[in-house]
Order: structure tokens, then sequence, then C-alpha cells
């Protein structure tokens, strides 16, 4: 190392160089502490001159800054909900939480689906269909998501769709009127039933790893996806046999329906425009991917035999999706989020169960700070499970 | 198989037939495919057509063209309003002859590139769609304001893209330069101020409102982006600590449940002398949001950066911030131009939020309004009125995402 010193630098002894002190000033480890400090003093010295006219607003106000607000009665009652009128605001908070998981859940396989074929629509050989999804994905990513939410109640549902009276019969199974849509569902649903459903997601599960193993030995096609539906509904059946449920299909009476579910106006405006909105962008995502596998997987699977469906689903999706699991997932949260539109079309998930809070005298501050932390933790924990799945897919490289 | 001059001879012979097999028959299965869609297809224009032109009522949005356009704003300082936009197409047209003309001088483009006759026929590609509204608009208007205003409009643009070169040719200054570049920024500026002197933007309405809030908050959302960018990637522990809990916290929630938390609760955080009007509520909130989102796309962008670029700018000695300002941030910004005009394209979507979570009367919320007025009550006429709010903001995003396309092919991303 000696031995490459510059000459200028070797001419002068070792030691003045070390012992010519750098001027505070000039100093980099200095300079970089005071402006650390400088950043933080200023965003601290934001945050309690905003909590200093906070607290004296409030006391001004004579506006509560805690969160007692929690136990007074909540005023308000949600239809389909279990929630009387006298019980607290914990439990339309609650219920609102339940009430944007149960729309997100249903959005986000909706989306998927319905994105992912048209994703794979876009790139398809038959001119029609990739003209057909092309139009849809430019016509529905360039418009808000409020208008399709909002046009989805009072367009579609209030507009469209007949009155009771004369409400459209889908052969008994769904009964379709602006007052909703019903249809058939299982008496006593809850959690025993999740219960069964998680023991026969189980089987299917495992089904699905023996035949891989299966096919891994003998090299017969694997099949896993039938097995793991047979397997599911068998197990599904057996349990719901055994436990005595049962389930009904929605009937006209009058001047409303009895049996199944009633799937209210909102939740159904909300979820199609959700669904149709999302899904434009998924499909985006899934042509990207699909065009980032390397032209050979495809030929390669030609060049085997498979058929279009087989070179789909055994080649090019599965690597596909492994580029795409962070984009869709980005999805999924923006989706969770956009479920706070409900609110606009009075759908009561966490956001309007917190303004109507708000409008019946709890104070604001802190019911959107507690609404704004639950939704963070929604997406926290969505952000896990999509990170999970992208480890799990991801290549093991070197 | 054998290609014979025979079996050439009748591809050419039957060029439609052939097309209609590879595209549309190629199998059994494509077959039934193309019968289906075709046949959904077939009504869903049918549907579309009859909508437009037969069962539609659109006198509603003719008698209320102006509501939805600019709201209430009042009627004796429209003219204002007509003034700015004769004034800003001028001052595009200037613009891009301005830096046409720089972008020959430095020898970034050649003079010669196109004819002048490709340049039009490019022109007339990139905005018939825009300009096919603009007339679907005046078509629609009872006055003849508009039609005066968008013509004087082209002739101010033209005129502008005449003047421009003569400014952007010659070799200025370093002060002249400054003075010129200071005068063009200050042009929109003093427009917005000759508008809102007269009507404070509280009293605007209408597609206006949409179009405003998410220029304000697509000009401010942008350096706060690059701020917190740099911030999260910075090496000093205490500045990334606060610029990642910003990004996240904003990033975590929904942008309605912000607004609504604005809207309620800004005031608390205040002084009551500074609490600010409903629509300077919702530029803030939007300018927060989209900075977030922001930041982390142009930290994408600073992570594509190779390193050696970086080196090479320590090597011939530029100090930290050129570095940063000449070398890394431009390649940065311009590798995820795509994604950031996609992030500006749904702030201008979520500027419909603000009429429900705020109550501003901005498009959405006059095109639910409307169909209640007196006269058109009960008629169920909010399929076309959301129709024609749904027109206007496609064709505004869907411009711009297709200039972010032709940007982006222009600046060679990704090209080396």
């Amino acid at each position: 190392m000696d031995r490459r010193r510059p000459a200028l630098l070797a001419a002068v002894p070792l030691t003045a160089v070390l012992s010519a002190r750098v001027p505070l000033w000039r100093d980099v480890r200095v300079l970089k502490w005071v402006l650390q400090l400088v950043v933080v003093g200023l965003v601290v010295a934001l945050i309690i001159w905003l909590y200093g006219n906070y607290v004296e607003n409030t006391a001004e106000q004579n506006i509560p800054t805690d969160f007692g607000f929690l136990d007074n009665p909540a005023n308000f009652q949600i239809t389909g909900n279990e929630l009387g009128a006298n019980q607290p605001v914990r439990d339309a908070l609650y219920q609102g939480v339940l009430n944007t998981l149960r729309i997100s859940v249903a959005g986000i396989v909706a989306a998927t689906i319905l994105g992912t074929l048209v994703g794979i629509a876009r790139l398809s050989s038959n001119w029609i269909v990739s003209k057909l999804a092309t139009v849809y994905v430019e016509a529905v990513r360039n418009i808000p998501l409020a208008l399709f939410v909002v046009a989805g109640l009072l367009v579609v549902v209030l507009g469209v769709f007949p009155t009771i009276q004369e409400a459209w019969n889908l052969a008994g199974l769904a009964i379709i009127s602006n007052r909703g849509v019903a249809v058939p569902w299982f008496v006593g649903a809850g959690f025993g039933l999740l219960g069964i459903g998680a023991v026969a997601a189980l089987a299917a599960w495992l089904a699905a790893r023996w035949r891989s193993s299966v096919s891994d030995r003998s090299g017969v096609l694997p099949r896993s996806g039938l097995w793991a539906s047979g397997a599911f509904l068998v197990v599904f059946v057996i349990g719901w046999v055994a436990f005595g449920y049962e389930w009904t299909l929605p009937e006209l009476d009058g001047r409303q329906t009895v049996g199944g579910i009633r799937i209210d106006p909102s939740f159904f405006a909300l979820f199609f425009a959700l669904v149709i909105y999302t899904a434009s962008h998924i499909a985006e995502i899934v042509r990207g991917s699909i065009q980032a596998v390397p032209r050979g997987q495809g030929e390669a699977a030609d060049a085997v035999a498979l058929s279009g469906f087989q070179r789909m689903w055994y080649v090019i999706l599965p690597q596909a999706f492994r580029i795409a699991i962070p984009p869709i997932g980005n999805q999924y949260l923006n989706l969770i989020k956009n479920s706070s539109l409900g609110a606009a079309i009075g759908y009561y998930d966490l956001t309007l169960v917190a303004q109507t809070t708000v409008g019946n005298g709890s104070p604001a501050v802190p019911v959107f700070a507690l609404t704004m932390v639950l939704y963070i933790c929604i997406s926290l924990v969505t952000s896990v499970i999509v990170n999970i799945a992208n480890r799990r897919s991801a290549l093991v490289e070197r | 198989m054998s290609l014979t001059p025979d079996r050439l001879g009748a591809a050419h012979r039957s060029g439609a037939l052939v097309w209609a097999r590879r595209n549309l028959f190629r199998s059994p299965v494509d077959g039934v495919l193309t019968i289906v869609f075709g046949a959904i297809s077939l009504w869903l224009i049918y549907k579309t057509f009859s909508f437009v032109f037969i069962t539609g009522r659109w006198d509603i949005i003719r008698v209320n063209l102006r509501l939805l356009m600019i709201g209430r704003f009042p009627d004796v300082h429209v003219l204002r309003l007509a003034v700015t936009v004769v004034g800003l197409a001028a001052w595009g047209g200037f613009l891009a002859g301005f830096i046409r003309a720089r972008q020959i001088r430095s020898g970034r483009v050649s003079d010669d590139d196109e004819s002048v006759v490709a340049r039009v026929g490019d022109t007339v590609a990139r905005l018939w769609l825009p300009a096919m509204v603009v007339l679907l608009l005046l078509v629609l208007s009872s006055t003849s304001g508009p039609w005066i205003t968008v013509g004087i409009a082209i002739v101010a643009a033209i005129l502008g893209r005449a003047l421009g070169p003569l400014a952007g040719r010659p070799k200025l200054g370093p002060m002249g330069s400054a003075l010129l570049i200071g005068g063009i920024g200050a042009v929109p500026v003093g427009l917005y101020f000759y508008v809102v002197t007269a009507v404070g933007f509280d009293d605007w309405g209408g597609f206006l409102l949409n179009l405003f809030l998410a220029v304000c908050a697509i000009v401010l959302c942008f350096p706060l982006g690059v701020l917190l960018a740099l911030g999260r990637r910075s090496t000093l522990p205490l500045v990334r600590v606060v610029s990642t809990g910003y990004i996240e916290l904003v990033r975590g929630a929904p942008l309605f449940v912000l607004l609504l938390l604005a809207n309620s609760a800004l005031g608390f955080f205040v002084p009551n002398s500074l609490a600010p009007s409903t629509s300077t509520r919702a530029i803030i909130v939007f300018t927060l949001f989209t900075a977030a989102y922001m930041a982390e796309i142009i930290r994408g962008g600073l992570q594509s950066v190779p390193r050696g670029q970086i080196e090479a700018a320590k090597a011939v000695g530029l100090s930290p911030a050129r570095q940063m300002g000449y070398i890394v941030l431009p390649q940065a910004l311009r590798n995820v131009i795509p994604a950031q005009i996609g992030q500006l394209i749904s702030l201008f979507k979520d500027t419909t939020l603000a009429g429900i979570a705020m109550g501003l009367f901005e498009l959405l919320q006059v095109t639910t309004a409307i169909p209640a007025q007196e006269g058109f009550r009960g008629q169920g006429l909010i399929g076309e009125t959301i129709t024609f709010a749904a027109l206007l903001f496609w064709t505004v995003a869907y411009t711009m995402s297709r200039e972010s396309q032709r940007l982006e092919k222009r600046l060679g991303v990704g090209v080396r």
C-alpha cells in the first residue's frame, strides 16, 4: 500500500497529515450529526406545535382527547349486522372492521380471477378476445373508482334492477331486485362452518401434495387440482352432514325475500366496482409478467406437445406469478384501502362507522387515529401474507 | 409442407380469409371463443350506440354544461377564465417551441429529423382525442363564448409555438437565462393570481376544480417526494427513520380517511386564525399523500442508477450535492417516468374523493346532484351524467398515459 502512495503525499510526513485538524465546520462527521439534529429538531418542533394547538383547541371547546368514547352507546344500527341501538362504539367499530374484511376478501378473490383471465386474454392469438380485453383495460383503468362505485349503486342497482314485486328470479338460485340480491346460504353459518372449511382446505392441500409426490415418483400426470377439489368437497360434505347443517334457497314472500342470504345493494355495488376496477390493474400486471417469461419456455412447452391450456397452466403461469406477486400484492393493499369508498354509498365498513361515530358526537381525532391504526394493521397483515407467498415462490438462487 | 408458388398465390388471393383463419378460427375452441365474444362485442357496440344516439337524453348535459365544467363560478368573472385559457395556450405553445429550440441547440434533437409535415401529423395523432372532446363540449355549449375562447386559444398557441424558438435559439448569459426561465415559470402563477383575486378557489367547482386540485398537488408533491426519497436512502440514521416512518404511515392509511380527518380535525392542529379553507385542506392532503407514494417511486429510480455513475461523479470531483443534482437524480427520475405519471393519473382520479369526503362541488358531486334538479327529477338521468363525467376523466387520464409512453420512448428509457 505504502509503495503506491502518490509522490506528493509521500513527501509530507504522515504525522503531519494526522495532526492537521480538520476545522469543525468542514468535518464530515460533525456535519452529519448537525444535519440530523436539525432535521429531527424541526420535526419534533412541528409535532410539539401541532400537539400544543390540539390540546389548547380541544380544551377550549371541551372535547375529550382520550378513548373513553369507545364505551359510549353508538346510537346507530347497521342492517344485516348484529348491532343493536344501545351497543357501544367499540362493537360498532368491530363490525366495521369485519365488514371491511368481508368486502376485501371477496373482492381480492374475484379480482384476482378476473384480472388473470383478462391479462391472459390480452395476449390471446384470437383477435376479438385480445381487442375486447384491451378495450376493457384501457377504459376502466382511466376512470375514477368513485364513479364506478356511485354508478354501481345509482345506475345499476337502483336504475336497472327491477322492483321487488317484479324481481328477476334466476331458477330459484338468486332473486335480484333493487332491494339487493338474495342467494342460497347455509342455515346458522358461523365459525363451525368456517372450521369445517378449514379442515377441508387442509385435506385438499394434503391431497395435492400427495399427488405431486406420486407424480414425481411415477411420472403420471398429477392432476392435483382435480384431486384437491375432490378432497375438499368430500370432507366438506361429510362434515356438513355430520354436524347437521342445512341450507336454504331464497324465496319471494310479498315485499321481501325469505331464506338464503340477502346481499345488500351497497355491498353488491361496492363489490363489483372494486372487482372491475382492480381487475383492470391486475390484468396489466399479469400481462407484463407473462411477457417477461422467457420465450423459450413457451416454445419448449410447444416442443413437448403440451396443449394450449397445459402450456399456460403448467409452464407459463407459475413463472409469471413468481414475477407478479409483489405488484399484485400492492393491488390487494389498494383494494383494501379503496374499500373505504363504501362510505360513499352507505356500506358500513370501518370508514363509514368511524364517520357516523364522529357525526354522533365522538371526538374526531381519536376516532380517525384509531381508524388509521386499524387500516395500517390490516395492511400490515396483508403484506406479511404476500411476502410469505413471495418468498415461497421465489427462485432459490445461489 | 412445401411452399409451392401455387400455395403462395392462394395465400395472396384470399388475404382476408387467411387472416380470419389465423386470428379468429385457429382451432375449434378458438372458433367458439370468436363467436361468443364476437356476439358480446356486437351487443356492447349496439347498446353503446343506442344509448348515445337513441335512448340517452342528453338535454341534462346541455342545460348543466356550465355547472359541470366550472361549478358555481360567478358570471361576471368568467371572462377571467377565458383569458387564462388563452394565456395558458400561448404559454404551452411557447414552451414547446422553446424546449425544442434548446434541444436542437444542445444537439439532443437534430433539426432535420423529420419533415414539417411529419411533425404536424405527429401532433395531430397526439391531440386528436382531447380535441374531439373539446369539440363535443363546444357543440354542447349554448353560448358563443367558449367558441371564441377556443378559437383565440388555438391562434395563441400557434403564435406561441412560432415565438418560442426565437427565445430558445440565441445563447444567453446566466442572467438572461435565469430571467427567461423565471419569466416562463411566472406566467401560470400570474394567471392563477389573476383568477383567484376575483374568485377565491373555494368558489370554484366542476371539472375545473378537479383539474386545479390535481395540478396543485402534482406541482407541490414533487419536491417533497424527492426530499423524502433522498431521506429514506440517506446514510444518516435519524433522517432515514423520520422519512421511512412518514412514508409508511401515509401509505398504510386510505386517502378517504385522511380526507375525512383533515375535514373534521385539521382545525384542531393549527391556531384558529390559520385554519385553512376546505379546498386548501384538500390540496394539503393530496400533496402529503401523493408525496409518500412519489417518494417510493423515486427511491426505486435512485436504486436503478448504476453505482458506477456515482463513482464516476466522485472521481471527477463533484460535490455531493452536484453528484446528486447533475448525475444521479436526472437518471433516477427518467428511469421511473411511467410510474410517476401513473401516480399522477391516480391522483387526478382521486380528486373525486374530495367531493365525497369534504363536500367540495367537484365534477362527481355535480354529476350526482343535477338529476335531482327541477325538471329532471325522477327521470333516472344519472346514467347520462355519470357517462359524461366518465368521458371527461377518461380523456384526460388516457391522454396523460399516452403522453407518458411517448415521453418514455423519446427519452429512450432502457435503451442505450
